[in-house]
């Protein structure tokens, strides 16, 4: 009699225990070509908040500043890109012009916001990018018009269409340009290492990154310093916007999307560059696994909220992010 | 050197004792096995060259490091670690190297804070902020407005610490200290970067708060004049390591401590 | 001239300690209130007191709310809009299970949902600040604005998905629904921002607003003073998000009447975020400022040049507030960090040794 009573509840809850803790594992054997495909997804979504994020550590370390307005840089250069073919510009000088107003944009925030704030907390700083952000929204939108545009691949000789493997039992797509997006990024990547390690100025910027102070003393100009960084975080955020753009609309509606660039930083840390692209790809993966398979348990849209939960446990249990350095505060 | 002759009538039973205390950094030693105990009443200075480890033993004392190894023993009870909160409640009070003022506050609120641990009224009557809450903060006031008296720093209760000049920001700091009512005063560098004139001023804060509070002062400082002057006993510190404890005059005719300053190879 | 306190000698520590020691200060607080209470009303203009008065109190207390947490305490917060949200999603809950009870019960009550989910969020507190404290606080938003929508217990099941205020009475006058009079909104959110305000100006001028801005301004200090950091910080995001909440629950209840999942997004918690910025980070009367600037300025924009005969479009609006809001805040923070709050301290000084220049 008791036993009977109690079952109905048990399976219930044994029921949900298999729903958490097997049936993803189950469905994910059963076909692995769906797996394939998400783990693919994941990654391509995970290199482009890695490519934001990377935005955010190149001005974080060359000048202290947690530049909330990356995310915007990015739909900003974008829509630069694509406003300015549609009004009649031929592709390529479109993308050179887009380079131009990118350099423009790193000259005055680094005239009007960085040299006026020299010397304020970080978190003054941190702050005045939000009015950046802000000061880009609404510029964008009056310049271009608010409407979601299409990004141009053809003109740009980007790769469009899809291969299909036909394998593990089913098919698994990569689309072409994410794969294009893949090798632009690594060669990006690579070049940043390179112009990092072995030019004049990727030294004096390792330097900056070091101490404001030391670097002045030595005949470094700061100003020069801020505006390259600026425009390097511009020109990746150029590339992000065309690869994301080629994926969904470009409009400030992605700003969202970008935000996620934040918890990929919690996790590779704010000043290293291999740190954001393995955070991105973690973030990626996990958010497009967990809502594949775990997503329609709670009705779906967990990845709006997945990498910030993420962050916000690293946060109360490691900090210091996956490869940081512990802080010891001196007073 | 004060009170030359005889044992002075100020100086109690140990208030505080370090035994055999280690602190590292990594692979860094800021500590070695240094024990030192400070006696109720008196004045304490904690002397030796730059990086001796001095700051680094104020920070064990009132618990903003743990030691690898060591006791602490503080009114009889013995730990191997001090937490600040538990530093504060027991009546340890300090100023920092590099003044630690609460820079958006007033003069008034800063040393007000220093009344945080004495004030009790709770949340419901803080947001009436009438009856007993008013009372007890107009009570703390009264206590305040002394220290300010005493301290002469009537002309700037209103004003942002921030904007005050150095001098007087390590006066404030002193009387937030003073505020919190302490048995043991904590004073790093009270007058590091002053003028003659400010360092007197200071040294007689400092004796004042001693004779008339009953203020036990553990203080580290670099002018060797003015520790000479303030102290009862001094401890020496060099590269983590006691090298030398007693009165003024016992320590300042010391062979290794003479050494230590003037840089004999070891 | 008229702005002198020579001649006011106070005689106690209570009359030096008061929040507004000056007597023009006073009388100028009275006269605020009086145009509050007696001239707006009596203007019978629904424009003013529906569509600027009463969003403007609104925005005004999530304001002092956020200021709480960021301009005392230093924590600063990008969860504001949820926290609102979760004020009006209790409020609405609380009402429509039970409907007998005074609706400004369940107002304030919300307040108190709220303040419990920002101590949960604020944990993390202990151990990060600055910009990695606000990327914590991200995590509140967007997991709180996905219950407001993946949870449809939140909203009874609509099939809008949208919460709509149900018609509740006071003493026998209609206070939310669609029925109920402008006037009557505005008295109900005008009384309770009057003593919020004051409640949370008491609290920031004692022990408690000491602490706060302790731990603000030093906190390792204030730790070796006695201050503990984890129950400070947590009463600061218990206080700002009871503030936010009631603020929430206002808006959706005697406001908009209705709301969806998107009004407690991220950008709500920008606007309010820049209230605060703009108005003066640690200073009440700057909420106000803020919520005032930021608020009436897309209306300005749409009836000035209205006025000129340069008609702007809504979309316009939306973009030219956007450019001027960011560019504000830029240069606020470059001129002055404290805000309009400052300038105003700043000017209140020249007034007073006026016409000398000090």
């Amino acid at each position: 009699m008791h036993v009977e009573k109690q079952r109905p509840a048990g399976s219930a809850l044994m029921h949900f225990l298999y729903l958490i803790f097997i049936d993803p594992f189950v469905q994910m054997a059963q076909a692995p070509d769906l797996l394939a495909q998400t783990l693919w997804e994941g990654l391509v979504s995970g290199m482009l908040y890695a490519l934001i994020a990377l935005g955010f550590v190149l001005i974080f370390k060359a000048s202290g500043v947690f530049n909330f307005a990356q995310g915007i840089m990015v739909v900003f250069a974008a829509l630069t890109l694509v406003g300015l073919y549609e009004a009649g510009v031929p592709a390529f000088l479109a993308l050179a012009l887009a380079i131009v107003v990118m350099f423009i944009l790193a000259f005055v925030v680094e005239r009007s916001v960085l040299r006026p704030l020299v010397g304020q907390p970080d978190i003054i700083l941190f702050m005045a990018t939000f009015g950046i952000t802000y000061f880009l929204i609404g510029f964008g939108e009056i310049v271009f018009g608010g409407d979601p545009k299409v990004m141009i691949t053809a003109p740009l000789y980007l790769p469009k269409g899809a291969i299909t493997y036909h394998t593990l039992g089913g098919m698994v797509q990569l689309q072409k340009i994410d794969i294009a997006a893949a090798v632009i990024a690594s060669l990006m990547v690579a070049g940043l290492a390179i112009f990092f390690s072995r030019t004049r100025i990727g030294r004096a910027l390792r330097a900056v990154a070091d101490s404001h102070e030391a670097a002045l003393s030595v005949g470094i100009s700061l100003e020069q310093i801020w505006v390259i960084v600026w425009f390097a975080a511009g020109l990746v955020a150029l590339v992000t916007g065309i690869f994301w753009g080629a994926r969904s609309d470009v409009s400030f509606a992605l700003e969202v999307i970008a935000l996620k660039a934040l918890p990929v930083l919690i996790l590779g840390g704010f000043t290293s560059i291999p740190g954001a692209i393995v955070g991105g790809l973690i973030i990626g993966l996990g958010e497009k696994i967990v809502e594949f398979y775990w997503g329609p348990l709670v009705g779906g849209g967990t990845d709006a909220w997945f990498a910030y939960v993420i962050a916000l446990l690293f946060l109360l249990f490691r900090p210091q992010g996956l490869f940081g350095e512990r802080i010891i505060e001196r007073i | 050197m004060r009170a030359p002759g005889g044992p002075d009538a100020r100086i109690g039973d140990v208030l505080l004792s370090v035994e055999n205390v280690s602190l590292s950094f990594g692979g860094v030693k800021a500590i070695s096995d240094v024990s030192l105990d400070i006696r109720k009443g008196e004045i304490r200075a904690i002397i030796g060259p730059n990086g001796a480890g001095k700051t680094s033993m104020l920070n064990v004392i009132n618990g903003f490091y743990t030691p690898q190894r060591g006791r602490i023993t503080f009114r009889g009870q013995t730990r191997s670690k001090m937490r600040p909160h538990e530093a504060a409640e027991g009546g340890i009070a300090r100023t920092f190297q590099n003044v630690a003022l609460f820079r958006g506050m007033s003069a008034l609120d800063n040393i007000m804070a220093g009344r945080t641990l004495k004030m009790h009224k709770n949340l419901f009557w803080q947001l009436l902020r009438w009856g007993p809450a008013m009372a007890e903060e107009v009570a703390h006031r009264r206590e305040v407005e002394e220290i300010i008296d005493f301290l002469k720093i009537q002309d700037i209760r209103r004003v942002p610490v921030g904007r005050l000049p150095y001098g007087l920001q390590k006066r404030v700091e002193l009387g937030r200290a003073l505020a919190m009512e302490p048995d043991l005063l904590l004073l790093d560098e009270p007058m590091a970067g002053m003028n003659l004139e400010e360092k007197e001023d200071m040294s007689r804060y400092i004796l004042d708060a001693n004779e008339h509070f009953g203020t036990t002062i553990a203080l580290i400082e670099h002018d060797m004049g003015v520790v000479m002057d303030l102290s009862d006993r001094v401890v020496v510190l060099d590269h983590g390591i006691k090298i030398a404890d007693g009165t003024p005059a016992e320590v300042k005719n010391d062979q290794a401590v003479i050494d230590a300053y003037l840089g004999v190879a070891h | 001239m008229l702005y002198r306190e020579t001649g006011q000698f106070k005689t106690t520590y209570q009359s030096d300690s008061a929040i507004f020691p000056i007597l023009q200060d006073r009388i100028g607080l009275a006269v605020i209130l009086a145009v509050a209470f007696i001239a707006i009303p009596a203007t019978r203009n629904d424009f003013i007191i529906n569509a600027v008065m009463t969003p403007f109190l609104i925005f005004a207390l999530a304001s002092i709310g956020l200021n709480i947490l960021t301009g005392y305490t230093g924590l600063l917060s990008l969860g504001t809009g949820a926290f609102m949200g979760v004020g009006a999603y209790a409020c609405y809950k609380l009402t429509t299970i039970f409907p007998q009870v005074n609706i400004l019960v369940w107002v304030v009550a919300s307040g108190f949902f709220s303040a419990a989910v920002g101590v949960l969020f604020g944990l993390p507190s202990l151990r990060i600040k600055g910009f990695y404290l606000a990327i914590a606080t991200l995590a509140a938003q967007f997991f709180l604005e996905w219950c407001f929508i993946r949870v449809p217990w939140l909203y009874n099941y609509n099939v809008s998905g949208a919460i709509e205020v149900p018609q509740r009475e006071l003493f026998g006058i209609i206070v939310t629904g669609p029925r109920a009079t402008s006037e009557t909104r505005y008295y109900i959110v005008l009384t309770l921002v009057v003593v919020l305000t004051w409640l949370a100006s008491n609290l920031v001028h004692g022990r408690i607003g000491r602490m706060w801005m302790a731990v603000r301004d030093m906190d390792l200090a204030a730790e070796l003073m006695g201050i503990r950091l984890l129950p400070t910080k947590l009463l600061a995001f218990a206080v700002s998000s009871f503030y936010c909440g009631v603020a929430g629950a206002l808006m959706v209840f005697l406001w908009y009447g209705g709301a969806e999942a998107s009004v407690f997004g991220i950008n709500q918690s920008f606007t309010i975020l820049f209230m605060v910025i703009i108005g003066g980070l640690g200073s009440m009367i700057g909420s106000f400022m803020g919520a005032a600037l930021i608020f009436i300025l897309p209306i300005l924009l749409r009836f000035v040049p209205e006025s000129l005969g340069l008609p702007l479009q809504s979309a316009t609006v939306e973009q030219l507030s956007f450019m001027i809001v960011g560019a504000m805040i830029i240069v606020i923070l470059i001129v002055e960090p404290a805000g309009l709050a400052r300038l105003w301290q700043i000017t209140k000084q020249k007034l007073r040794v006026w016409p000398f220049p000090y």
